[in-house]
């Protein structure tokens, strides 16, 4: 079943990826190929591996639980809040929160969690910033 | 005589301290990559580029730590194949039929010094058969036009999904999706922008960097953090060594096998879509028929400990080849070593060996120095590394994630580029979950541009002629190969891929 709701999805895809390139504007000074012709094969060959896929589908993959799934989109939340918080709140701050988070979802009590996500962002602050010269986000506090 | 000139050359670049320390940084950073059950080739270096390119390195530099990582991580991945019987990344799984059981028998250290020792033997033979057979590609290579080009393009990404996956649909559409990423951004020929709906930030395309780290890294920590996994595999196990010398009987017992394996290792590797996991699966199966006699194979035979090894480290040496030589990579690692060389801007293929030689001479002379460092660094220091094993992935995988984030933060310093890396990451999981291969869909971003540029090229020489793909005699071989690398293992693939999957891990979607 999940085969054939991917392999619909990818035909779905296939067909979006084919309009979008029907879309784009011909430059007036063009070769004799066109930016489409190379998108609309492509989208082809999606459309029918898709079909293939939808018509003879694999065994059924084993899917986590609704509490796994709900486990792994909380921690996609709090990786894109790290991204938009990362300029905002610095480094280090930001950094610790987000390993705190994933060292305690993976099975660490929370008091040892915290001092690891604590660690890990001190010692990637030190290996990476202070040793390696990489430029990192800075926050307010200068860090 | 030219190439040991070339080869001198190379020794001349490779042996500064900075190339020297980045070689043993990377040889010491491979073998804890491999060594961890999690971490293999492909992830690793994929999360280590960001790092070399926003540090400045050079091209050499980059390649170098890089490369040294990546035969790093084919020996360190016989550690927790003999030590706990999980194979520590793809290309080590064979390892754990015989070492296992030797450890079980207290033999851990002889398995380990053994395997050492064929290791280096497999990937010492394959740096000399880089040496001889990648120039010689390269003469090939020089009489490749923009059509010999496409269809070399496309033999690639149909015998990529021949091993690697267990459905051809699969792999097709893996490369379609990579491919039609690579499209996003402003066509290079006319600059009209193409599937960016109006986004600012999509105007450059899509950087792959940000697709590989995603794909590759944080694919894995949504896999640990779906199964809950956090507890170190070594855990509550006493991990006794033993001496660390095998006896000079069993040495000798298996040099044959080590020579044997290590060629058959080599023509893998240069086979495209095969790379290390398949070079060190054929090794044990032909020498299990060949030697097996008394049937000890799987009982804890050395010759069993001693044949996946020299198999995947010559494959790893093979492997380069078709990507330093054509720049058409066939594994997992060699696509994200090619996505290094990209983004510095250096194109591989025939032109880097007349162009930039002192890349090429100086990588593969400091193959050699990292090959020695890595035999003192696996036999001796093992047991440093068997510590490491205890290392929970719990604390583990959130270092990668925060690895991955700063590396990919380092290249650009925009939040846009984390998110797409993220979506990356999803992206990535659900296709592992659906069987789905990510080789291609990496191989596709990168490729894409350069695909789609000598179609053209081709088509405009001839005059809007599309006959012209096939008009010669090479481009028509290319197409042969191609077709015939996608339909066989359609027919015949099936038992090797069943057997192969058999022994897989949860990595099988990242083969390397």
């Amino acid at each position: 079943m999940s085969d054939r709701i991917f392999g619909i999805f990818g035909i779905l895809l296939a067909v979006g990826f084919a309009i979008a390139a029907l879309s784009i504007e011909e430059s007036f000074l063009s070769d004799a190929v066109g930016p489409k012709a190379f998108p609309l094969i492509i989208a082809a060959i999606l459309g029918l591996s898709s079909a293939l896929i939808a018509l003879r589908p694999d065994p059924e993959p084993r899917w986590p639980s609704l509490l796994r799934l709900a486990e792994i989109s909380a921690a996609v939340v709090v990786m894109i809040l790290y991204a938009q918080l990362l300029p905002v709140v610095g480094f280090i701050v930001a950094t610790a929160c987000a390993a705190t988070y994933l060292t305690w979802r993976l099975g660490s009590s929370l008091p040892g969690a915290v001092i690891t996500g604590i660690s890990t962002s001190i010692g990637i602050y030190v290996v990476f910033h202070l040793v390696l010269g990489l430029s990192l986000a800075r926050g307010p506090l200068g860090f | 005589m030219d190439t040991l000139a070339h080869l001198a050359d190379g020794f001349a670049v490779a042996l500064t301290w900075q190339n020297m320390l980045l070689a043993l940084l990377g040889c010491f950073l491979g073998t804890i990559m491999g060594a961890l059950p999690g971490l293999g080739p492909s992830n690793g270096v994929a999360i280590l580029i960001p790092l070399a390119f926003t540090l400045g390195l050079g091209a050499t530099p980059s390649l170098i730590l890089l490369t040294s990582v990546y035969y790093g991580a084919m020996y360190g991945g016989r550690i927790s194949s003999i030590l706990l019987g999980i194979p520590g990344d793809e290309p080590a799984m064979m390892t754990v039929l015989d070492g296992q059981p030797m450890a079980r028998k207290g033999m851990a250290g002889e398995a380990l010094s053994l395997s050492g020792i064929a290791s280096f033997v497999g990937a010492f033979l394959a740096t000399w058969g880089l040496i001889l057979l990648a120039p010689q590609l390269v003469k090939i290579a020089l009489l490749f036009g923009p059509a010999e080009y496409f269809a070399l393009f496309a033999l690639a990404f149909m015998t990529l999904g021949g091993v690697s996956s267990t459905n051809q649909a699969k792999s097709a559409f893996a490369a379609a999706l990579g491919l039609g990423l690579a499209m996003i951004g402003v066509d290079t020929q006319t600059g009209v922008p193409r599937f960016t709906f109006g986004e600012v930030h999509l105007y450059d395309g899509l950087d792959f960097l940000v697709a590989i780290v995603g794909l590759f890294a944080l694919s894995e920590v949504f896999i640990f953090l779906e199964e809950r996994h956090g507890q170190s595999d070594a855990e509550g196990r006493s991990v006794r060594i033993g001496r660390l010398t095998p006896p000079w009987q069993m040495i000798k017992s298996c040099t044959p096998t080590m020579l044997r394996t290590s060629v058959l290792g080599f023509i893998a590797g240069v086979l495209p879509g095969a790379g290390a996991s398949l070079g060190s699966f054929i090794s044990y199966s032909v020498e299990k028929r060949l030697v097996d006699k008394d049937n000890s194979f799987g009982t804890g035979d050395p010759r069993g400990v001693a044949a996946p090894e020299a198999g995947n480290n010559a494959a790893a040496g093979g492997a380069l080849v078709p990507m330093l030589a054509l720049g058409v990579p066939g594994s997992g690692t060699t696509a994200v070593l090619l996505a290094v060389l990209l983004s510095l801007n250096i194109t591989p293929g025939p032109l880097l060996f007349t162009q930039n030689p002192d890349v090429v001479w100086g990588l593969i002379a400091a193959l050699f120095i990292a090959n020695i460092m890595l035999l003192a660094m696996n036999i001796p220091m093992v047991g440093l590394f068997t510590r490491l094993l205890l290392i929970p992935p719990r604390i583990l995988m959130p270092i990668v994630a925060m690895v991955s984030f700063v590396g990919i933060y380092g290249i650009s310093g925009s939040s846009f580029d984390l998110l797409v890396m993220i979506g990356f990451g999803v992206l990535g999981w659900l296709l592992r979950k659906l069987d789905v291969p990510l080789v291609p869909v990496i191989l596709g971003t990168l490729l894409g541009n350069a695909m789609e540029n000598n179609l053209r090229r081709a088509i405009t020489i001839d005059n809007g002629n599309w006959w012209t793909l096939i008009d010669s005699p090479l481009a028509m071989a290319l197409w042969v190969i191609a077709i015939a690398g996608f339909v066989l293992p359609i027919l015949v693939g099936r038992k090797v891929k069943a057997s192969m999957h058999e022994r897989g891990d949860e990595e099988g979607a990242i083969s390397d």
